[in-house]
C-alpha cells in the first residue's frame, strides 16, 4: 500500500516536523515499504491474547506524597535558548 | 604489556598494590586517544581535564586504602567512557543528536553516577547512533565511527562509540544502550563482551528515552569477569526510576566447566542469508559448549519471524512519544521562527536526522487515530506470544546459544540507502529485547576477512548470572578474548 502525499502531510503535521518535498517523497516511498512489511502481522491470531504494555510485574510504584527538593529554576532554565524572569521565552502562538 | 592492554580486573590488582597510579593509567588512555581518535572518530567529548583530576583523587584512595588495609571502592582508578545518551552534570551531552548540539545536562544519571560512586575516571563521551536509533552509528548526527578491525567498516550501532572504544584500548570499559540489540550488535561487530541485561534491571534515570519499555543500559568490556563487575556496579533498584525491579542483582559463580547446564539452540535462529562464516562460527562455539559438559538442545522460538515488524512498530511509536519533548523551547538550539509552531516544526525538521524522523513517522502513524489498533495494538499482542516464546523455551532449558547478527560488519555507506535492509539486520537481538530478557555477546572467531563474530547468550529476566557464567566459561576455554585489532 503506498501512502498519499496528503497522508504524508498530515503525520508530519502531527509530529511538528517540517519536512521538504523531497524528504515527504523520500518518506512517502520508505514508510510505504516498511508498512507493507509489517502486514504480515495481521497474519498472526491475537483474538485472545492480552497486549504486553510492560515486560515488568511492576504496576503503579507509589512513594509518599511529601515535597522533596528538585532542580532550581535557574538550572533548568540553562539550557534554554531563550528565558526570562523564570520563564522561557517563545514567540506567540500565531493560526 | 601496554597499559591500556590491561583489563579492569587486572588495572584494578596493579592500582591496589601500588605498581602502577591511576593518573599513568588515565594518562596513557587520554594519550592513546589523542593519536588514534581521529581515525576512529569515537569520541563526541574528551573529558580529559575531569579526567585528570579524578584520577588524582583516586590515587590519593588508592593511598589511603593500602595504609589502612581496607579495600578501595570496585573501580577506583579505571577509566570508562559512556554513551551520549547517558548524563553527567555538567558535561555536554547531545544523544548523538544536532538537536542537543550544547545540552548541558543538570544532573548525572544513576548508572553513571554509580560508575563514579565505584571510583571510576570517565573519558569522555561516546558517539552513538541519534538517539539510539540505528545499527551501524551512521545516524549520528556528527560523524560516524569506524571499527578498529577495519575503518572502513561500522563497528555497529547504536553503541558504536562504546564498543569501538573498548576495542581500541581507548577505555577500560564503558556504558551503552540497548533497546533492541544496541551493545549486543556492536560487541559483536568489534569483537568485544557487551551485555544487554534484563529490562529494569539498569536505572533508567538519566538516560535519554527513545523506547520507554525497551531500553536497558549495558556494559562492554574485554573479559566476561569485567563485564560482570561493571554489570554489579550499575544494577539494582532505583526509586528514581519506577521501572526498575527492586529484586536483588546475585553473585554470580563463575566456573569452567558447564555440567548440569541445559543449552537451547533456536531452530528460528538459523536462517537463509547469513553470513556461512558466521553460522559456522557460532555452531563451532554452541560444540564447545558441549565439550564443557553443556547438555544442548534444539529448541523452538515460533514467533521469531514478528519480531522485526513488532519492534518496529513499538519502538518508533514510543519514540515518538519520548521525542516530542525536543521542541527548540527549553534546551538546544532553536530555528528562527515567528510563531511557536513555527519554532517547533523548524526546530525539529532541521536539527533531527533522516532516521530519527521516519521512525517518529512511522510511530505517529501507527499510533494515529484509526490505525492504532491494527498496527500498535496487534503489535503489542504478538509481542506478548514472542515473550511467552522465551518462557516456554527457559522452561526446559537455562540459557539458549545462537548467533548475535547474520553478518560480520558491514562498509560505511553499504546499508543506509535502504531502511528495511538495516532493520533486517537486528532479527537475532529484537526478540529477547521485546520480552525484556537479558541477553551477552561474546567473541566466539573471526569471519574470512578477520572481522570478528558474536555468540548471543540469552537468559530469563533477571537470569544475568546464568549468561555470564556460560560466557565466561567459553571464554576461558578460548582465546578470542585475547585478540587484538592492528591499531
Amino acid at each position: 500500500m503506498m501512502l498519499s502525499l496528503e497522508e504524508i502531510e498530515h503525520i508530519a503535521d502531527l509530529a511538528r516536523l517540517q519536512l521538504t518535498p523531497e524528504e515527504k517523497e523520500l518518506y512517502r516511498q520508505q514508510l510505504s515499504a516498511v508498512l507493507d512489511y509489517m502486514a504480515k502481522l495481521r497474519k498472526v491470531d491475537t483474538a485472545s491474547i492480552e497486549p504486553t504494555a510492560s515486560v515488568l510485574p511492576l504496576r503503579t510504584v507509589l512513594r509518599p506524597d511529601v515535597t522533596r527538593p528538585s532542580l532550581k529554576p535557574a538550572e533548568l532554565l540553562a539550557n534554554a535558548p531563550a528565558a526570562e524572569a523564570e520563564m522561557f521565552r517563545v514567540p506567540p502562538v500565531l493560526e | 604489556m601496554s597499559l591500556t592492554d590491561l583489563t579492569l580486573h587486572s588495572a584494578a590488582e596493579k592500582l591496589r598494590a601500588g605498581e602502577i597510579s591511576s593518573l599513568e593509567l588515565t594518562e596513557a588512555h587520554l594519550a592513546r586517544i589523542e593519536t588514534l581518535d581521529p581515525k576512529l572518530n569515537v569520541f563526541l567529548t574528551v573529558t580529559a581535564e575531569q579526567a585528570r583530576a579524578a584520577a588524582q583523587n583516586a590515587d590519593e584512595v588508592l593511598h589511603a586504602a593500602r595504609r589502612s588495609g581496607a579495600t578501595p571502592p570496585p573501580l577506583t582508578g579505571l577509566p570508562l567512557a559512556l554513551k551520549d545518551v547517558l548524563t553527567l552534570k555538567g558535561i555536554r551531552a547531545t544523544g548523538g543528536s544536532r538537536i542537543l548540539e550544547n545540552f548541558i545536562p543538570p544532573y548525572t544519571a544513576t548508572a553513571a553516577q554509580r560508575l563514579l560512586d565505584a571510583g571510576s575516571v570517565i573519558v569522555g563521551k561516546v558517539n552513538c547512533d541519534e538517539f539510539a536509533m540505528g545499527s551501524s552509528t551512521e545516524n549520528s548526527g556528527y560523524f560516524p565511527t569506524r571499527n578498529p578491525w577495519d575503518t572502513a567498516r561500522v563497528p555497529g550501532g547504536s553503541s558504536g562509540g562504546s564498543a569501538a572504544a573498548v576495542a581500541a584500548r581507548l577505555a577500560l570499559g564503558a556504558l551503552g544502550t540497548d533497546t533492541g540489540g544496541s551493545v549486543r550488535q556492536p560487541a559483536s561487530f568489534c569483537g568485544v563482551v557487551g551485555l544487554k541485561p534484563s529490562y529494569g534491571r539498569v536505572s533508567r534515570y538519566g538516560l535519554m528515552a527513545y523506547g520507554s519499555s525497551l531500553d536497558s543500559i549495558g556494559p562492554f568490556a574485554r573479559t566476561v569477569a569485567d563485564v560482570a563487575l561493571l554489570f554489579s556496579v550499575i544494577a539494582g533498584h532505583d526509586p528514581l526510576d519506577s521501572t526498575s525491579m527492586p529484586t536483588p542483582v546475585p553473585a554470580i559463580n563463575f566456573t569452567a566447566d558447564l555440567r548440569g547446564v541445559r543449552v537451547g539452540v533456536p531452530r528460528e535462529y538459523f536462517i537463509e542469508g547469513m553470513q556461512a562464516d558466521v553460522e559456522q562460527a557460532v555452531r563451532a562455539a554452541i560444540a564447545q559448549l558441549q565439550t564443557l559438559g553443556a547438555e544442548v538442545v534444539e529448541i523452538s522460538l515460533p514467533h521469531t519471524e514478528y519480531a522485526v515488524p513488532v519492534y518496529y512498530l513499538i519502538a518508533p511509536a514510543e519514540a515518538s512519544a519520548n521525542l516530542a519533548r525536543f521542541d527548540g523551547v527549553r534546551y538546544g538550539p532553536r530555528e528562527a521562527a515567528d510563531s511557536l509552531w513555527e519554532v517547533f516544526e523548524r526546530t525539529r525538521g532541521a536539527r533531527f536526522g533522516a532516521e530519527v524522523k521516519r521512525r517518529i513517522m512511522l510511530g505517529t502513524y501507527a499510533l494515529s487515530a484509526g490505525y492504532y489498533e491494527a498496527y500498535y495494538g496487534q503489535a503489542q499482542k504478538v509481542r506478548t506470544l514472542i515473550k511467552q516464546d522465551f518462557e516456554q523455551a527457559f522452561a526446559q532449558v537455562d540459557v539458549i546459544a545462537c548467533p548475535v547478527a547474520p553478518t560480520t560488519a558491514f562498509k560505511i555507506g553499504e546499508r543506509s540507502h535502504d531502511p528495511l535492509a538495516m532493520y533486517l539486520e537486528d532479527v537475532f537481538t529484537l526478540p529477547p529485547s521485546l520480552a525484556g530478557i537479558c541477553g551477552l555477546s561474546v567473541p566466539c572467531g573471526f569471519d574470512q576477512q578477520n572481522l570478528p563474530i558474536g555468540l548471543q547468550l540469552l537468559g530469563p529476566a533477571l537470569g544475568e548470572d546464568k549468561v555470564l557464567r556460560v560466557g565466561y566459561a567459553y571464554e576461558q576455554a578460548t582465546a578470542w578474548h585475547r585478540l587484538r585489532p592492528g591499531l
